[in-house]
Formats: C-alpha cells, sequence, structure tokens
C-alpha cells in the first residue's frame, strides 16, 4: 500500500458519536452518508486511489510544483470534496484525473487499475467543468447524448438514456433548446445530465456552483446530494467555500499549497483540526498557546500561562511536548460573569450581534484575543457590557492540540 | 440652445461633424460614379438621362467576358486554396504548445501583408521571369494563381486565427471527457464553431483576390486580363460610361463579400 | 551490473511515470502534426512569396540585359545608379539627385497623408467609439466597405471629379467663380488628394478598435478631478489610444510610400513616386537590377518603420 495521509477516523472517541445528526442535506441510507458518524473503512473499496503524485509545471528555472507527492483514496459512492484555497492544486488533481494533464510521477488507480497514461476519452470519468462547457452547437439532447454516441452506442439506446437523463435533471421541457437559450441553472442540470449520461464510474466536478448565485446554489447543493444517492456514482467535488464541503460531503480532504494536510469527515475537519491551516481554514477559530504537562491515551493535560490547566486531544500520530498551540471553536466556549470561574479570564472588549448568535470579544489576560459565541434566545438571562471582566469556560473536548 | 442639454462626458466639441465629411468624402465620389453608370449621354461627366444601355454593352462585350472568365478562375481558385492552407495553418499555430519554429512560421504567414505590393509585384515578376529562363516552367494563368494565393493566405488566416482564440478551450476538453478521440472532437466540436470564421476567411480572401491590380498588372502575360487590368486598359482610351458600369460590378462585389464577412464577424461576437 | 546509471536530467531526481512518459510523446505528436498542419501555407509562401524576394536581392547586384532581364554578371551598379550616373564620355561619377528626390518626395507625400488622415480618423474613430453599440456597428460596416473596396475604381472616383470637365470644375463654372477649368488631374494635388482618400480608412479601423476598448470610468475620473473636455482629450484619452495611434499611423504609412495606383493614375506618369519608379525599371525602363535596388531600398525603410512599431508597443500586435 502506498503512503495513506488521510486520518482514520477510528481515532474518533466514543461520545462524538453522540453528537446530534443534522438532518436535511444528507441521507442516512446509506454507509459514509452520516455526517459526524464513524465512517468505516472499507478496504479495497476504493474508487480511486491516488499514490504519491507530483505534478511540475514549467521547465528549468520556471518549474513549479503543482501538487507535491500526494496521496489519498477515495471510496465507492462517496461523495468526496477536495477542499483549499485558490492555487492550492484541487483543479491541477482533478484534471490529472480526468485526464487533462498527467503527473510528472506516481500512480492514479481507477478500482486497481493505473489510468494516468490513458487520454481522457478512453477513462471512464466524466467532469462538470466550472463554467460547464456545453456544446453552443448542439442543443439540450444532443449535449446530453453525446458522450453516449462517441462511444457508440445504438441510436435507440442513446435515446433512451437522454430522456432518462432529462428526467433525472427535470429538463424534459427544454431538451431542443440551444445551450445559449437556456438560463444559468438550466445549463448546470444540462452539464450534469451530460456527465452523467454515459453512467462514468467517477464523476468529477470542478466548482460546479461558483457562477450560481446563492439561492440557487443552496437549491443545486440537494439536488447533487439527490443525484449522487439516485445515481450510486463517486462524486470528486473541488470547492474553495468551506461551508459547501461541510453541508455536502461525506470525507473531505483540505489542501494548501500542493499538499493534502488532512482527510476526513466534515465532523473531524471541523471539529479535530490537525493543523493550523485547516482549523483556520475551515470556520472561526481561536488559538491559544500552552504548555504539555503530560499526556495519556490520546489526551493530553495543558497548561496555560495563567496556570489553569485544560485536557486536549491531539492528532494520532502526532506526540506533543513543549510549547503547543490549542484550537477552541468560538461556539465550544461560554462566558461567566465571574472571572474566577472560568477556565481563563479577559476583559470583554466588543460584542457582535449577528442575529441568530452573538459575539464576544475578550481580550485575554495573556494578550491574546477571544472569541466566544453565544447563540441568542428570548430567555438569555446574564448581558454582559464592554469592559467588564470575565471568565471563559470550556465544554467538554473543546480545545485540540494542533500539530504545529 | 434652446433646450438646455445634460453633458455627455464622452462628447468632445467639433467630433461629430468631422466623422459626418469623412463618410460623405469616402462615399460621394464612389456614389457620382455609380450615379454616372445610368448616364444615357456618352460622356463621363456630362449628365443626360438616365438608361441601363452601358450595362448591356458591357455584358455583351468580348474583352469583359474573358476578364470576368480570367478574374473568375484566379479568385476562386485562389480563395478555396489560400483558404484550405490558412484554416489547417491557424489550426496547427493558435492554442498549441509552441514548437519550434512557431514564430519565424507565424513571421512567414504575415509576410505578404508587410511588404509593399510594388516589391511582391516585382519580385514575382522576377520569380516567374526565372523560373521560365532557366526551368522552362510557364505556369500560364497558373502564375497569377499561385501569386494570388500567397497574398490571399493571411487575408484568410486573419478571421479563423481570432474565431480560433476567442473558442472556449474547455469545449474540446469537454469533448475529450465524453470519449470523443482527437479527430472526432475536431469534426464535432472545433470545425462546426470554426465555420463562421473560415467562411469570412474567404470571402476576405475573394475580395483582395478580385480587386488586386498592382500584382496583376506586373505578372500577368498577355490574354490573362482581369477585370481590374481591364479597367485600367479602358481608362487609357477615350471613356464612356460603360467603364462607370463595369467599375460599379466591381464595386458591388466587394461590398456584397465584405458585408458577408462583416456579418458573420458581428453575429459571433453576440 | 556494471553500468553506471546517468540521470537523465539533473532537474528530475525522481525517474519519469508512465502517464509523464506518455505525456511527453503526446506532446511530442502534437508538436509534429501542429507542424505538419502549417506546411502547405509555409510551402506556397515560402516558394512564391519568400524566394522572390531573395531573388530581387541577388538581381540588384546583376547587369541589365538590353531587353529586359538580368545578366549574370556581379556589379554594384545598380546601387550607384540610384544616386550617380556614368558619364558616357570620361566614365566618371556624376551626382544624380533624380532617384533621391522622387524617394524624398514620396516619403513627404505619405507623411502628410498620415498626418491629414490622423487629424481626420481621430476625431471619426473617436466619435464612432462613443456611438451606442447598434449605431456603432453601422458605422463600423460604412468604414470598412471603403477599407476593403477596389483601390483603382475609387481612385478612378477620384479622376472623375476633379478632371478639367469633371465635376468640380463644371460646377465652379456654372456658379461663375473661374472662368476656365482648373487643372487639378496630373499635378501633385491630385496625387495627395487620392492618398488621403485611399487611405483614410486604414486609419480610422486600428484607431476605432484602439478607442472602443477605452475604459470611459477613467474620463469620468478625470472630469470629477477638475479636467476640461480639451485635458481629457489630450491627458487622457490620446494617451490611452497610443497603440491605435501607432498602428494607423502605420497602416498608412508603409502603403503610402509604397503606392503604385494612385500616382499612376491621377499622377499621370508626370509626378513619380516610389512605386511608378520601381515598376518604370521593369517596363519600358529595362533595367530589372535598378528596379531591384529600388525596391530594396523602400523596403529598408518599410523596416524601419516597423522596427519604430515593434519597440513602441512592445510585442502587442493590433489588427485593425
Amino acid at each position: 500500500m502506498g503512503t495513506r495521509i488521510e486520518s482514520l477516523p477510528r481515532s474518533c472517541q466514543a461520545d462524538r458519536l453522540m453528537v446530534t445528526i443534522k438532518t436535511g442535506t444528507h441521507l442516512p441510507t446509506r454507509a459514509g452518508a452520516l455526517n459526524g458518524v464513524i465512517v468505516p473503512e472499507q478496504p479495497g473499496k476504493n474508487a480511486i486511489e491516488v499514490r504519491g503524485v507530483r505534478k511540475v509545471f514549467g521547465t528549468g528555472e520556471n518549474q513549479v510544483a503543482a501538487l507535491d507527492t500526494v496521496s489519498v483514496s477515495i471510496r465507492e459512492n462517496e461523495f468526496f470534496t477536495l477542499l483549499g484555497p485558490s492555487g492550492c492544486g484541487k483543479t491541477t488533481l482533478l484534471r490529472l484525473i480526468a485526464g487533462f494533464d498527467f503527473p510528472t510521477a506516481g500512480e492514479i488507480l481507477l478500482h486497481g487499475q493505473d489510468i494516468a497514461p490513458l487520454p481522457p476519452y478512453k477513462r471512464p470519468v466524466n467532469t462538470v467543468f466550472q463554467s460547464y462547457a456545453l456544446f453552443p452547437h448542439m442543443t439540450v439532447a444532443q449535449n446530453i447524448g453525446f458522450g453516449l454516441e462517441m462511444l457508440g452506442k445504438p441510436k435507440a439506446e442513446i435515446e433512451a438514456r437522454v430522456a432518462q437523463m432529462l428526467k433525472l435533471v427535470k429538463m424534459e421541457a427544454l431538451k431542443a433548446r440551444r445551450t445559449s437559450q437556456i438560463s444559468g441553472g438550466q445549463q448546470q442540470r444540462v452539464a450534469l445530465a451530460r456527465a452523467l449520461a454515459p453512467q462514468p464510474k467517477v464523476l468529477l466536478l470542478d466548482e460546479p456552483l461558483s457562477a450560481l448565485d446563492y439561492k440557487l446554489r443552496k437549491e443545486m447543493q440537494i439536488e447533487l446530494k439527490r443525484l449522487q444517492h439516485e445515481t450510486g456514482i463517486t462524486f470528486i467535488f473541488v470547492t474553495h467555500d468551506q461551508e459547501e464541503a461541510l453541508t455536502m460531503s461525506d470525507r473531505i480532504a483540505v489542501m494548501s499549497a500542493g499538499k493534502i494536510l488532512q482527510v476526513g469527515t466534515p465532523r473531524d475537519i471541523y471539529d479535530r483540526p490537525a493543523e493550523r491551516f485547516v482549523a483556520d481554514f475551515i470556520g472561526e477559530t481561536n488559538f491559544l498557546p500552552g504548555t504539555v504537562v503530560s499526556k495519556q491515551g490520546g489526551v493530553a493535560t495543558v497548561k496555560f500561562a495563567s496556570s489553569a490547566t485544560i485536557s486536549a486531544g491531539y492528532p494520532e500520530g502526532f506526540d506533543p511536548t513543549g510549547e503547543v498551540t490549542l484550537v477552541v471553536r468560538p461556539e465550544h466556549a461560554d462566558l461567566v460573569a465571574d472571572p474566577a470561574k472560568g477556565t481563563i479570564a479577559g476583559t470583554l472588549s466588543n460584542i457582535v450581534y449577528f442575529g441568530t448568535d452573538t459575539h464576544y470579544h475578550v481580550k485575554l489576560d495573556g494578550g491574546d484575543n477571544f472569541i466566544v459565541r453565544h447563540q441568542n434566545s428570548r430567555s438569555s438571562p446574564v448581558t454582559y457590557a464592554t469592559g467588564a471582566k470575565v471568565g471563559i469556560q470550556f465544554e467538554e473536548d473543546a480545545a485540540r492540540v494542533l500539530k504545529d | 440652445m434652446a433646450e438646455p442639454r445634460v453633458m455627455d462626458i464622452k462628447d468632445q466639441p467639433g467630433f461629430r461633424s468631422i466623422a459626418i465629411i469623412c463618410l460623405l468624402v469616402l462615399y460621394i465620389p464612389v456614389l457620382i460614379l455609380m450615379i454616372f453608370s445610368f448616364n444615357s449621354g456618352s460622356l463621363v461627366t456630362h449628365w443626360e438621362g438616365v438608361t441601363l444601355n452601358w450595362y448591356g454593352s458591357a455584358f455583351l462585350n468580348e474583352e469583359f467576358h474573358s476578364a470576368a472568365k480570367n478574374t473568375l478562375i484566379i479568385s476562386v481558385t485562389a480563395t478555396i486554396v489560400s483558404t484550405i492552407c490558412a484554416t489547417l495553418a491557424a489550426i496547427g499555430m493558435t492554442r498549441v504548445k509552441p514548437w519550434r519554429g512557431l514564430a519565424a512560421a507565424f513571421m512567414i504567414i504575415n509576410l505578404p501583408l508587410m511588404v509593399p505590393e510594388i516589391i511582391t509585384a516585382v519580385a514575382t515578376l522576377s520569380f516567374f521571369a526565372l523560373i521560365a529562363g532557366t526551368l522552362g516552367l510557364n505556369f500560364g494563368i497558373g502564375n497569377l494563381i499561385f501569386a494570388h494565393t500567397v497574398f490571399c493566405i493571411p487575408f484568410a488566416y486573419m478571421p479563423i486565427r481570432a474565431r480560433l482564440e476567442d473558442m472556449d478551450l474547455t469545449l474540446e476538453y469537454a469533448a475529450a471527457d465524453l470519449y470523443a478521440t482527437p479527430w472526432n472532437a475536431f469534426k464535432r466540436i472545433t470545425l462546426p464553431l470554426l465555420v463562421p470564421g473560415i467562411m469570412s476567411g474567404a470571402a476576405l480572401a475573394f475580395i483582395v483576390s478580385f480587386d488586386d491590380f498592382t500584382i496583376t498588372q506586373l505578372v500577368a502575360g498577355p490574354g490573362q486580363t482581369t477585370l481590374p487590368l481591364y479597367i485600367w486598359n479602358q481608362i487609357r482610351r477615350p471613356m464612356t460610361p460603360e467603364i462607370n458600369a463595369i467599375s460599379t460590378i466591381l464595386l458591388l462585389v466587394s461590398i456584397l463579400f465584405v458585408s458577408v464577412s462583416f456579418l458573420i464577424a458581428r453575429r459571433r461576437a453576440k | 551490473m556494471t553500468t553506471a546509471t546517468l540521470s537523465p536530467t539533473p532537474l528530475s531526481p525522481q525517474p519519469l511515470s508512465k502517464a509523464a512518459l506518455f505525456e511527453a510523446q503526446a506532446v511530442k505528436a502534437g508538436a509534429r502534426r501542429n507542424r505538419l498542419l502549417s506546411l502547405p501555407a509555409l510551402i506556397i509562401i515560402g516558394i512564391f512569396g519568400v524566394l522572390p524576394l531573395i531573388i530581387i536581392c541577388v538581381y540588384s547586384f546583376l547587369v541589365a540585359a538590353p531587353y529586359g532581364g538580368v545578366q549574370w554578371q556581379f556589379s554594384t551598379d545598380a546601387y550607384l545608379n540610384f544616386l550617380f550616373q556614368r558619364d558616357i564620355f570620361d566614365d566618371t561619377l556624376q551626382f544624380t539627385p533624380d532617384f533621391l528626390i522622387i524617394y524624398l518626395r514620396s516619403f513627404l507625400f505619405a507623411v502628410v497623408t498620415t498626418i491629414i488622415c490622423l487629424l481626420l480618423g481621430f476625431p471619426t474613430a473617436y466619435f464612432m467609439a462613443t456611438r451606442p453599440p447598434a449605431q456603432r456597428n453601422w458605422w463600423v460596416l460604412l468604414i470598412t466597405i471603403p477599407f476593403w473596396s477596389n483601390l483603382l475604381v475609387r481612385t478612378l472616383a477620384i479622376m472623375f471629379i476633379i478632371r478639367d470637365e469633371g465635376l468640380i470644375n463644371d460646377a465652379l463654372l456654372a456658379l461663375g467663380v473661374i472662368e476656365k477649368p482648373i487643372t487639378m488631374l496630373y499635378t501633385n494635388f491630385a496625387i495627395q488628394l487620392g492618398l488621403l482618400y485611399a487611405f483614410l480608412p486604414f486609419m480610422v479601423l486600428p484607431l476605432y478598435s484602439s478607442l472602443e476598448k477605452l475604459d470611459f470610468r477613467l474620463v469620468e475620473a478625470a472630469y470629477d478631478l477638475y479636467a476640461t473636455r480639451r485635458q481629457v482629450l489630450w491627458r487622457v484619452i490620446i494617451p490611452l489610444s497610443k497603440p491605435g495611434i501607432i498602428a494607423g499611423c502605420l497602416l498608412v504609412f508603409i502603403p503610402a510610400l509604397g503606392a503604385y495606383v494612385t500616382p499612376l493614375i491621377l499622377g499621370g506618369g508626370v509626378h513619380l513616386m516610389i512605386g511608378d519608379l520601381i515598376a518604370q525599371q521593369f517596363g519600358s525602363g529595362r533595367n530589372w537590377p535598378l528596379g531591384c535596388a529600388q525596391a530594396l531600398i523602400l523596403m529598408a525603410a518599410v523596416l524601419v518603420a516597423l522596427f519604430f512599431y515593434v519597440r513602441n508597443t512592445s510585442g502587442k500586435v493590433q489588427h485593425g
């Protein structure tokens, strides 16, 4: 087996299982579809295996490594997301899988077979492009049938499949239209139908929702999940939008500077970020400096400057010692009026009202800033005033030690 | 001004008048030339009445016939050959990984546009004289076809290249992604989308060949009179409005092809 | 096991993957295919366009044959004859500026044509670029038609108007402004007028394509910063459209310098320009080497202009 960078969800602590499951956006019928639940590893059931892939662009002095020795396994029937800022290499990885570019080193296995040296038209993998790339001189139906036609399928089969696809994406009424005569959201559906029609082993989606407005994007997120569920095809989804990644994915790979930093379920990534970049890129985060005093069974005891201590989990395969950085999500902490009752204390510097919740900016006694998010409710008993001395309490397991 | 107007920031004083004057200056002489093709008098400049006789006599004129035939043979052949060559070259030279010699190839394609016509004319004349003298080769009217093809290629090349550059590269990726082999992707996606550019290029190639005077005049052998040469021969004789009629026909052909090329190009811009 | 393996390139320490080899092969095949596709056009232009230019370079160093053509004998007479004439009695060279005068006159014609075309063309192009899009298309079509129309016929149209019995003289006579027709045809004035008429569209179109891309928010910004209309024109619009101005000037200057049809018809063989001079050597002059030398001197002037253009636009080529 090649090196696997993904952190296995097995390391999760048992109490994480009690976390409530969000409803609506995902379907609890299939393995791996439950956010926040351990997905059992299924050996030998990988749709795509990326092994030690490097991609270098340019020659000589201008060489740039877009991907720096990346390995990752993507399971069958999985909604897998490559998440990262622009230029992190996520689109390059997608293009390597599609066959528009070729790796400088490494292998890309599709069901165990190396497809990296194959041209795109020989790979049973289809792509939904960011710009949709619909053929402007063809109708909606001709676009959808193009792949099957190129595969040399009989006419009757193509027609039946196109009809099925049109129904799947609810575009029957517009099948005879030119692609320039339909709206952006409709073009998006046609692009999806076109890529799904040849029944690919894997569907690649390159930021397909980025051109849509907010409302349509939300609709299409649900639509994509439905399509993936109904077709049972492995989806590899590229995005820079962390919210999109968290709500849609079974698993997420967070990428930065040509490397995969962490692979895991949305809850893994959010609750147990392994590195500072991951914690920072996804959601709002507080970073606290501390010193490791002791550790036992994957839990370290960390002492703050205020000499208060806290127990915090740390990533598997990492041995924290000495000065470390802790990460605490703003909603996993709470304010207490009595500074003495908090684990740490500080002065309330700013209160920002957000409607659903309120952010309290606290200037800690050690000099760092800390944000506490408090959900608003009609019966909020306590009110705070800026300038007040407050204490901060942490929820159980709120703090995590970061790798760097 | 009686009605106060909001200042349009784009306006510059006097520019409108100059633009209109330019347009009038460009069109009035040509329009007068066209009007006098209907003059019933036999003088080119004194108006006597309306007639279509001059068109009739032009169409019955043997010399006009043979000139028109030569012109069409040369222009149509040169257009077809140059458009095919230009299309292939544009495909091989646009949106591709730079190959060795690409920059030089680009210069060669554009060379006929940079060399003044009179130099091309005497150079081509010298060339054909040399191969006739040393190798005994004379292609007859083929000499003119070759000469025209050379300067038609860059004119056909420009709109085809522009069209290719405008084309979304992801369309070809999408075709390859949907199992189209490179040839199928070209046949089903690239070529159909390139057709307007090819038509626009062919129209331009036809116009420049159809209208060419300088190179044709120096290279043409006896019996290879084209329409512009025919007009030139007529100027040196006492002129009748027949020459206006023939000139009008030439202008109308130009206008037709420019408009076709222009409209194709505009439609693609939408 | 004695062979020492040499690393192929120091830049890729890892062995190339199968995929990388496939890619390298595909790139190579692609380059070969693209070269092959370009070949027909390059061969035709190479044989019938480039080779003739080389031939006239050779011809310019040969001796003229008595009835046209050349004799294969090396000579620099063609270039000497450009400035000097050999005295038939004492074989000395005498400075004869006849050709030089024709070149300078052509240069002057081309410069004046360029300047006037710019003065008329810039406002026209600017006016076109500021019309609403639908109107703009009509303007562009109206300027494009003369751009591509038969130059011979257009020159003929000018000739009909300025002849002694042409429309202008007729009108002036009828109005009693003059008693005798003014001679305009076959004068320098006629050639200048013809050149302006011929090349005005060549100035307007590149200027237009440059002005069309002008960001008018910059104009607004300039007005906002208290600039007057005149200041906006000179300090904002003109500097921003410099590439178009240079392209337009070149598109007028080069063909005007080598103009052939215009002086042929409107100069009547009396007032020669370079183009007619060169053609003459191949016709009645029967001195092909001299004609070739004259053509190459014209080519040199064009290259200087093109060099100036390339240096000023730093690689950005604009087509009209």
